[in-house]
C-alpha cells in the first residue's frame, strides 16, 4: 500500500469477518515542524456511528480531511473497505459551516454528487426527491440558500451527502454553527435518516452531549499533537430518542466518563495556546 | 421576535417582491423630481436661461432633432462604438481575469503590467489613440474598450481569488473534475463580482465616447456637444448631455436587470 494516500481496498483480498469498513494504522500529519495527528490507529466497523471528540486544535478536524482525500497523510495508511465492483462513492462530507453553493438551489445543490458522477438526471431526481423529504425541505426545493436559515442550509448539507450514497458518511462539526434547538433538531433528523440505512459515520464534534446521543463508539484524542487517548464504547440502545436519553443515568455517567477524559486535554490544549501567546 | 408577529408578518418572499417595486418606483421618480424643479427654477428666473435653458425648451428641440433623424444619427453612432468597446475589451479582459486568478504563474506575470498602467487616466492615453489608429471609427472603439478592460479584468481576478476556500473542497469533495471545477464553481462563484466589473467598465467607456467624440469626429453625441460650444448652440448641447444621460440612466437599469437575471442568488 502506498504511504499517505486512502486506499480502497478490494472486497476479496480480506476474509468478511475480519473486515472493518475503515482501517488507519500509524497515521501521522504533520505541517511543517508541528504535528496534528500523531499515530493514530483505529479499526471502525461496517455501519458503525463513530464519534472523535478532542479539544479544539487536536488534529480531528485534519484526520477527517485525509479521510475525505481533500489532505494527504505525511505517514501511515488508510484503506476504506469498496465492495469490488462497487460504482458508489467512498466518502461524502458534511462541512462545518455553510458550505452548500449559494448559485444553487436547493434541489441543485442536494444533487450536485450525482450531477458530479454523471448519474442519469431521472435517477437525481427520484433520489433527491427521496432525500429533501427526509430532511423536510420539499417546500423549498427551488429556494436558493440565501433565503433559507443557517439550519435549514445544513439539513440541505446533509441531504446532498445522503442522496450522493457514499459508503462511508464524514461529518465535521455539523451542527456547531446552530442554536441548541436547532441543533436538537437535527441530530433528531440526522438519526432518523441514518436508521434507514446505517452507513458507516464518522462524526467530529467538541460537544460530549452530541458524542453520547448519536455514537456508537466515542473516541478521545489528546490535545496537540493529536493521539488516541482511549475509546469509549456508547451501549445505548437504538433507535434512540434524545429527549428521553438525556433524562436517563447511563448517558449521565457516560457523558461524565468523556468528560474526565476529555477534561485533562481540553485543560492541557489551553496552556499550549497560552504558551503561543506568551512568545509572541 | 415572538412566535405571534411571526405568524402575522407576511411571507419573506413577497416582502422582498414589495421592497423591489418600491425600489424600482424611486428609482425613476428621482430624475424627474430634479427636472422638475429646473423648470420651474428657469421659468421663474431663480437662473440665467442663456446657460440653463428651461428642460421643456430643450425637449422641444430634442424632438425636433428626433423627427429630422439628426440625433439618431448620432446616437445610434456613440451606442455602436460602446457596444463595440465593450466587446473587444471586455472579452479579453473576462478571459483574462479568470485565468489570473486560477493561475498563480500568470497572475505573477501580468499583475505588475496591470498596476503600472491601471492608474493612468484613460483620457490621456487619447492622443496616443488617435496618432496609432487615426481619426477614424476604431480610435473611438479603442478608447472604449481600454476603459471596460481594466475593471473586467482586475474584478474578474478578486472575483475567482475571493470564492470561499469550502467551495472548492466540497467540489474536490464531490469529484468534480477540472471543467466542474470552472463551470459549477469558479464562474458562478466570480460572477457577482464580474457583474460589477463590468457595471464600473461601462460607465467609463460611457465617459470615454463623450471625450474620445469629441475630438476629430463627424458623428456621435460628443460631437454633437462639441459642435454645441463651438456655435453657442446651448439648448443642442444640452440635448447632447440629456442623451448621454439617458444612455447611462437606461445602461444601468438593463444592468442591474441583467443581474438579477443571471445572478439570481445574489441577494437584493
Amino acid at each position: 500500500m502506498s504511504i499517505g494516500a486512502v486506499n480502497l481496498r478490494p472486497a476479496e483480498t480480506v476474509s468478511a469477518a475480519a473486515r472493518p469498513a475503515i482501517r488507519i494504522r500509524d497515521l501521522v500529519k504533520s505541517f511543517g515542524g508541528l504535528t496534528a495527528v500523531d499515530r493514530v490507529s483505529l479499526d471502525i466497523a461496517p455501519g458503525e456511528f463513530f464519534m472523535i471528540v478532542g479539544p479544539s486544535g487536536c488534529g480531528k478536524t485534519t484526520l477527517l480531511r485525509i479521510l475525505a482525500g481533500l489532505e494527504t497523510a505525511t505517514s501511515g495508511t488508510i484503506e476504506i473497505d469498496v465492495p469490488a465492483g462497487s460504482q458508489k462513492p467512498d466518502n461524502s462530507m458534511v462541512f462545518q459551516g455553510d458550505s452548500i453553493f449559494p448559485w444553487m438551489t436547493v434541489r441543485q445543490n442536494a444533487g450536485y454528487g450525482l450531477r458530479m458522477r454523471k448519474v442519469p438526471g431521472k435517477t437525481i431526481r427520484e433520489v433527491v426527491d427521496h432525500y429533501l423529504d427526509r430532511t423536510g425541505l420539499t417546500r423549498f426545493a427551488d429556494y436558493y440558500p440565501h433565503q433559507l436559515s443557517g439550519g435549514m442550509r445544513q439539513r440541505v448539507a446533509i441531504a446532498r451527502a445522503f442522496a450522493n450514497d457514499p459508503h462511508i458518511l464524514l461529518m465535521d462539526e455539523p451542527f456547531s454553527a446552530l442554536d441548541a434547538q436547532n441543533k436538537l433538531l437535527l441530530q433528531e433528523e440526522l438519526l432518523h435518516i441514518w436508521d434507514e440505512n446505517k452507513k458507516t459515520v464518522v462524526f467530529i464534534t467538541h460537544s460530549v452531549d452530541e458524542a453520547v446521543l448519536l455514537g456508537d463508539r466515542v473516541m478521545v484524542m489528546t490535545a496537540q499533537p493529536g493521539r488516541l487517548k482511549q475509546f469509549v464504547p456508547i451501549g445505548l440502545k437504538r433507535p434512540r430518542n434524545i429527549m428521553e436519553l438525556q433524562g436517563a443515568p447511563e448517558y449521565g455517567e457516560l457523558v461524565h466518563r468523556i468528560w474526565t477524559s476529555l477534561r485533562d486535554e481540553v485543560q492541557r490544549a489551553r496552556e499550549i495556546e497560552d504558551n503561543i501567546e506568551a512568545k509572541r | 421576535m415572538s412566535v405571534g408577529t411571526t405568524a402575522a408578518a407576511p411571507p419573506r418572499q413577497e416582502r422582498v417582491m414589495s421592497l423591489r417595486v418600491r425600489d424600482r418606483i424611486l428609482s425613476i421618480a428621482s430624475p424627474i423630481g430634479l427636472l422638475l424643479v429646473w423648470e420651474i427654477a428657469a421659468r421663474t428666473g431663480l437662473i440665467d436661461t442663456r446657460f440653463f435653458p428651461a428642460p421643456s425648451s430643450v425637449l422641444a428641440l430634442l424632438i425636433e432633432m428626433l423627427k429630422s433623424g439628426e440625433l439618431l444619427v448620432h446616437t445610434a453612432a456613440s451606442l455602436r462604438r460602446l457596444a463595440w468597446g465593450i466587446l473587444i475589451g471586455g472579452a479579453p479582459a473576462l478571459v483574462l481575469g479568470i485565468v489570473m486568478g486560477l493561475n498563480r504563474t500568470i497572475r505573477a506575470l501580468v499583475d505588475p503590467i496591470m498596476a503600472a498602467t491601471y492608474p493612468i487616466p484613460k483620457s490621456s492615453i487619447l492622443p496616443l489613440a488617435l496618432l496609432v489608429f487615426g481619426l477614424g471609427e476604431s480610435s473611438k472603439i479603442f478608447m472604449v474598450a481600454i476603459g471596460v478592460f481594466f475593471p473586467v479584468a482586475i474584478n474578474a481576478t478578486t472575483g475567482v481569488l475571493e470564492i470561499n476556500k469550502i467551495y472548492l473542497d466540497v467540489g474536490r469533495n464531490y469529484k468534480a473534475d477540472r471543467w466542474s471545477m470552472f463551470w459549477t464553481i469558479a464562474l458562478p462563484g466570480a460572477l457577482p463580482v464580474i457583474m460589477t466589473g463590468f457595471k464600473l467598465g461601462i460607465g467609463i467607456g460611457l465617459i470615454l465616447i463623450a471625450i474620445a467624440e469629441m475630438i476629430g469626429a463627424k458623428s456621435g453625441l460628443g460631437f454633437l456637444i462639441w459642435s454645441a460650444w463651438e456655435t453657442f448652440a446651448v439648448e443642442q448641447m444640452y440635448v447632447g448631455l440629456f442623451m448621454i444621460a439617458l444612455i447611462g440612466f437606461v445602461l444601468t437599469v438593463v444592468l442591474n436587470e441583467l443581474e438579477r437575471y443571471i445572478i439570481p442568488w445574489k441577494a437584493s
